[in-house]
């Protein structure tokens, strides 16, 4: 699960963490607000940037420097008429709702801080580089020795020494030290304690000196925090963060009859069971020269009404063009699906070409099944395996 | 030969009461596993639907079946305590088939499961069907009849298959026995990020059972697992291993139903996958369609 940039601060600054103030807002005018109130703290300098999950924000317009209440008010009013387009988020873009309005800051230096979990070790890690504010996937590929790897045992979090030891490699220094090992702590605590997946500051700044502090001050400011989805049971909090602006209608939809769905830009629509199977489907489909139009894996114990339910938000998508069934039996049963593809039949109706393909568990009854309503299903064919049923949607969309 | 279970296997399920527990409890015992009993805390001294007994600890279960593994279908919040009770209990070998359970709390059994108490402790997922030695000894949710025992098998060869998906894995049975291949073991080893065993462990332990011929290797996007078991098979195994990577078509930054499946940080592509193991001489099938032929023909059956 994803969360907002203003949520993610808020987050950091519940455990700790030192982010410069910012205010969220939703309208030009409160947009202009926001300015005068941090004006009236001190600030000559804001950053208004847009809230959506996508990345790649500034590329696309969504990050703009204002000086006065009046240039806020009209970024505002730019950055929210329209949607916006990052690399990250197709040619269609984003819709903005919501912007956040933050001090500027003085940057003398930027790095780069964040936990994730390390697969190969099975362990949580903390990663940093003294070359932040540009993608760490860049920095790996041109520069992989400035970027280092803590593992953190979970059972006793990020110990003392472990930070103090990245700190120095990172090259802080004086007061900027103790920042550093603390924000470091934090986000480690942060990330532990809500089950994140991903807890990414970037940039981490150290501002530029001042007469109260010589050495200037280590401060977060943008940050990025993903969520385990398996822990939500556990973080109603963090689950209520959850913007359903940002999830898209058929798989919000999906989800509630605990379906995994993704969509994508193809014309094929698959149904498959186990995720291995319906990604392995998806590969099928674009090895016999055609694309899907979406992951589905409707699960081992799906329902009728759950698979049902599935058709129609995989016809429900306009580019669908076929659609291949795909079921290996094992603890789902193949007359389950065989029933839903009737029930779905009578209820959505198959317009475009079916292909099923079905094996394991009540196989036969299933074929039966089939065979007995293919006359009320005149789309409908039957392979006899992968390969088969393959060859039949492809050439079945060729012709349509 | 098989590796992992075998006929004297004594297995309990933890959660033998709950649905999915009894459901495959009595779907194991019809196969002919050696089921010995269960647990689920406050209705030990009680039996299951099959007669079997229940206990309220595994230690219990253990000291009155003697029972050497176990079988989880713990739900997700209370899965790793269901885990490390076992490992305390001296079980050796321990298959979490529950999905969904926190990763942070993956972390913390896989620490626990370094402590010295606990080796010779051996984990297979979570998030995963089983393992299965067809005719002997099935621990988990798989269609035990697709399966073939090596000597049943026409061609008297036996295949081991390791695997991080499912019914993937069902394929891969399906197709090899299909083609009169046996199976010695099928191992899944889970769909999660942090998980027990991995491709290496089992590569290895196919390596050395005289039973397994050739070795069926089903990786996905995420990670960099394949990777390192590809530099494992180029220096080590002998045998033909044939291997599939799904996910070819997945767009990165999204998680493909597996919380394992997903490209992130420029990492765990299928490309990468495919370039490694096609380094490390294995012989790799471009269709999840070929997974059975492509195994026959490395082994020139």
């Amino acid at each position: 699960m994803n969360i907002h940039e203003y949520q993610a601060r808020e987050l950091l600054a519940k455990f700790g963490v030192p982010v410069p103030a910012g205010i969220v807002v939703s309208t030009p005018d409160e947009a202009a607000k926001a300015f005068d109130t941090l004006k009236a703290q001190g600030v000559t300098l804001a950053v208004v940037k847009a809230q959506v999950y996508a990345g790649g924000r500034g590329k696309g317009g969504g990050v703009k420097l204002v000086r006065s209440a009046d240039e806020a008010r009209t970024v505002a009013q730019n950055i929210l008429s329209k949607p916006l387009v990052t690399p990250q988020t197709g040619p269609k873009g984003v819709k903005v709702a919501k912007l956040l309005v933050a001090s500027g800051v003085e940057i003398a230096k930027e790095y780069y801080l964040a936990m994730a979990v390390d697969r190969a070790s099975g362990a949580p890690v903390l990663i940093a580089s003294s070359e932040g504010g540009v993608e760490i996937e860049e920095v790996a590929h041109k520069n992989p020795k400035a970027i280092i790897r803590e593992v953190v045992n979970p059972l006793t979090g990020l110990m003392p020494y472990q930070a103090r030891k990245i700190a120095y490699r990172l090259g802080f220094t004086g007061e900027q030290i103790k920042g550093a090992v603390k924000i470091m702590t934090q986000l480690t605590e942060l990330f532990l304690k809500s089950d994140a997946s991903l807890a990414e500051i970037n940039p981490l700044v150290v501002t530029k000196p001042t007469d109260k502090s010589p050495d200037g001050t280590v401060v977060a400011i943008d940050a990025k925090i993903n969520f385990d989805d398996n822990a939500l049971f556990r973080q109603p909090a963090i689950a209520a963060m959850a913007d359903p602006l940002e999830e898209d209608p058929s798989e919000a939809k999906a989800h509630k009859f605990n379906l995994s769905y993704i969509k994508l830009d193809g014309n094929i629509g698959c149904l498959v069971n186990g995720a291995g199977l319906a990604m392995a489907t998806m590969d099928l489909i674009k090895l016999h020269g055609a694309e899907p139009a979406n992951f589905l894996d409707v699960g081992g114990s799906a329902s009728e009404e759950a698979v049902t339910e599935a058709f129609r938000i995989i016809l429900d998508d306009p580019n669908v063009k076929g659609v291949l069934v795909n079921i290996f039996g094992g603890i789902a049963k193949c007359d389950t699906i065989a029933r839903a593809i009737i029930t779905a039949a009578k209820q959505v109706g198959f317009k475009v070409p079916l292909v099923v393909r079905l094996e394991g568990t009540n196989v036969d009854a299933a074929r039966k099944l089939l065979a007995d309503a293919q006359a009320d299903i005149p789309t409908m064919q039957v392979g006899s395996d992968l390969t088969d049923a393959a060859k039949k949607i492809t050439s079945a969309i060729k012709k349509a | 030969m098989s590796i992992l279970v075998n006929t004297n296997t004594k297995v309990i399920c933890q959660g033998i009461t709950g649905s999915a527990g009894a459901f495959h409890t009595k779907g194991c015992l019809e196969y002919g596993t050696k089921m010995v009993g269960g647990v689920t805390p406050g209705k030990g001294g009680t039996k299951d639907a099959n007669g079997l007994p229940v206990f309220n600890t595994v230690a219990e279960s253990v000291a009155a079946t003697g029972a050497n593994a176990t079988m989880i279908f713990v739900r997700p919040p209370f899965a790793a305590d269901a885990i490390l009770e076992a490992a305390d209990a001296g079980i050796a070998l321990i298959v979490c088939i529950t999905e969904g359970i926190p990763v942070i709390d993956m972390t913390k059994v896989k620490q626990a499961l370094e402590m010295p108490a606990n080796k010779g402790v051996r984990l297979i997922g979570p998030n995963c069907p089983g393992v299965i030695t067809p005719g002997e000894c099935k621990i988990g949710i798989m269609p035990g009849y697709i399966h073939t025992p090596v000597s049943k098998s026409a061609k008297k060869k036996g295949v081991g298959i390791i695997s991080r998906s499912g019914t993937l894995t069902y394929e891969a049975v399906w197709q090899t026995s299909s083609l009169g291949l046996g199976q010695s073991t099928c191992v899944g080893i889970g769909g999660d990020p942090v998980r027990g065993t991995g491709f290496i462990d089992c590569l290895a332990l196919f390596s050395a059972d005289p039973e397994t011929h050739g070795i069926v290797m089903i990786g996905e996007i995420g990670g960099t697992d394949e990777e390192q078991a590809a530099a494992y098979i180029k220096a080590n195994v002998k045998k033909p291993v044939t291997a599939f990577i799904a996910g070819r078509t997945a767009p990165p930054g999204r998680r493909m139903g597996h919380a394992g499946a997903i490209i992130s940080g420029g990492e765990g592509g299928a490309e990468s996958k495919l370039a490694a193991l096609r380094g490390a001489g294995c012989h790799i099938a471009e269709s999840p369609a070929d997974l059975g032929s492509t195994m026959a023909k490395a082994l020139g059956v």
